[in-house]
């Protein structure tokens, strides 16, 4: 579960996809809030027995990944439940990052295996899992326990959950490096039935960094000579604080129309101790179309304040440790929009054990616009002047799943 | 509106009140409002925030790869939301 997709390789081939610079959480980001919350219709129940085989594609700024994901889910005894998860991202990369930076574009590999398990207590389910994640110069470990428990007649669910990761950061090409970083994330959500209609669910997440949290390929520039613009300007290793700590609240409704319809709308609050303020909003209509196809529109919109430390050019290098540099430009002030097209059909066969198939084709269109992260590729203009930098991502998914 | 504000509130208090429950303040707790037979509509597939979630964690990550925020993605449905 990984939460970045670690990139990047060899000093030759630096920041590729990301390796976002905010190496995001792995796992437990998101699988123990996923894997947990009940069935939001109330009666907290295991999860279903399904097996999923998904493609996914993702290809933006010259960056292409791709792979497969592969999830098989067991119940026993309508008490226990466990899954394993097999997962690879095959990035090949030449983006703005690559290419400003003089190298060639790369290619590499990364794998993540997860496997998890549930045991549903009367009107509480407990759950665990681990994840490992690992690529040529970066392995996660993620590990996380999560309880949920109906109340109210079952129209409340509440879940807490905890997750802890120690990732190792390696340097392709320089042996010596080896830096590691500790992850915590704090966990609570409430699932409320608020009317025969109308679902919410709000949900807190509190996470903490500490570590070696740079990407050691990136780096920042700086003038050569602050009086003189044209001297042109010089790049740096970037310097990071070594913890981080984020706050993030979420609100979601989902509302089932009159006729088989649902319309969701959901906003999530985010910020930090690096000075990085966040908004999402996002609202989707899902229809149906007889009784085995459904189709999704979805609209998503985000934007975010920069980190306290993030220029994109710099009036003098860092001066010590903690005069803090950083032109990642996740943490600038950017927006994104995303457009999306979701198509699925479903059909019982009732053959053998298996219940239901699936198969559900996926379209993101994703538009980033960055406020103050320069395309150096634009060399014409003086330090500070370029252009500014945008890009389109399209993301596919194709996903088969059986229910038995 | 009103109807649903008013909801909300009493779900947010709800938990406090189930705590004093022992207390001999049961009696303040109201009363579930949407009775099991009333819940075939959000029984229904399309009432899950996230139908299938090995494609939206895979979406979330993308997300969380390219831009600043992070976490409070929890959804409603169960299921493995792995990556």
């Amino acid at each position: 579960m990984l939460i970045y997709w670690r990139v990047n390789s060899a000093c030759t081939r630096p920041f590729a996809l990301s390796r976002t610079r905010l190496r995001q959480l792995p796992a437990f980001a998101l699988l123990s809030l996923l894997q947990f919350f009940p069935n939001v219709a109330g009666a907290v129940t295991l999860p279903e027995e399904r097996a999923d085989a998904l493609y996914h594609r993702y290809d933006g700024d010259n960056v292409t990944i791709d792979g497969p994901s592969l999830l098989v889910r067991k119940n026993f005894k309508e008490t226990v439940s466990v899954s394993a998860n097999y997962y690879v991202d095959n990035v090949s990369s030449a983006s703005i990052d690559v290419v400003t930076s003089g190298a060639s574009e790369y290619s590499e590999r990364r794998e993540e295996v997860s496997v998890s398990g549930e045991y549903l207590y009367g009107k509480s389910i407990f759950s665990a899992g681990y994840t490992n994640s690992d690529e040529s110069d970066y392995e996660a470990d993620t590990y996380y326990f999560s309880a949920s428990q109906d109340f109210f007649g079952d129209l409340t669910n509440v879940t807490f959950g905890y997750a802890r990761g120690d990732d190792e950061v390696r340097q392709n090409g320089n042996d010596d490096f080896v830096e590691e970083i500790e992850r915590n994330a704090y966990r609570v959500g409430i699932s409320q039935v608020l009317s025969p209609r109308l679902l919410m669910a709000l949900n807190y997440e509190a996470i903490t960094d500490e570590g070696y949290l740079n990407n050691p390929y990136r780096v920042y520039r700086y003038l050569t000579d602050p009086l003189d613009p044209s001297a042109g300007f010089q790049q740096a290793t970037e310097v990071y604080p070594d913890t981080r700590t984020s706050d993030a609240a979420g609100l979601k409704f989902l509302y089932h129309m009159p006729w088989r319809g649902a319309l969701g709308t959901s906003y999530r609050y985010f910020t930090d101790d690096w000075g990085i303020d966040a908004h999402t909003a996002e609202i989707g209509y899902t229809h149906t179309f007889g009784p085995h196809w459904i189709a999704e529109l979805r609209y998503r919109y985000y934007e975010q304040g920069q980190a306290d430390f993030y220029s994109d050019l710099f009036q003098f290098a860092s001066q010590d440790e903690k005069d803090f540099r950083a032109r990642d430009k996740e943490l600038s002030e950017m927006s994104s929009q995303t457009v999306s097209l979701y198509v699925n059909y479903e059909r019982k066969i009732g053959f053998g054990p298996m219940d239901k198939v699936g198969v559900s084709l996926q379209y993101d269109f994703i538009m980033l616009d960055y406020d103050n992260f320069s395309d150096l590729r634009d060399t014409e203009a003086l330090p500070g002047e370029e252009k500014l930098f945008d890009m389109d991502a399209d993301v596919i998914k194709v996903l088969f799943t059986l229910w038995y | 509106m009103k109807s649903l504000l008013t909801r909300i509130a009493v779900a947010a208090t709800t938990l406090g009140l189930g705590a004093c429950s022992g207390t001999g303040m049961s009696s303040l707790q109201p009363e579930p409002w949407v009775k099991p037979y009333e819940r075939h509509l959000l029984a229904d597939p399309i009432m899950r925030f996230d139908r299938d979630p090995i494609a939206s964690s895979y979406l979330h990550h993308v997300y969380e790869s390219r831009e600043g925020a992070r976490g409070a993605l929890g959804s409603g449905g169960g299921g493995c939301g792995c990556n």
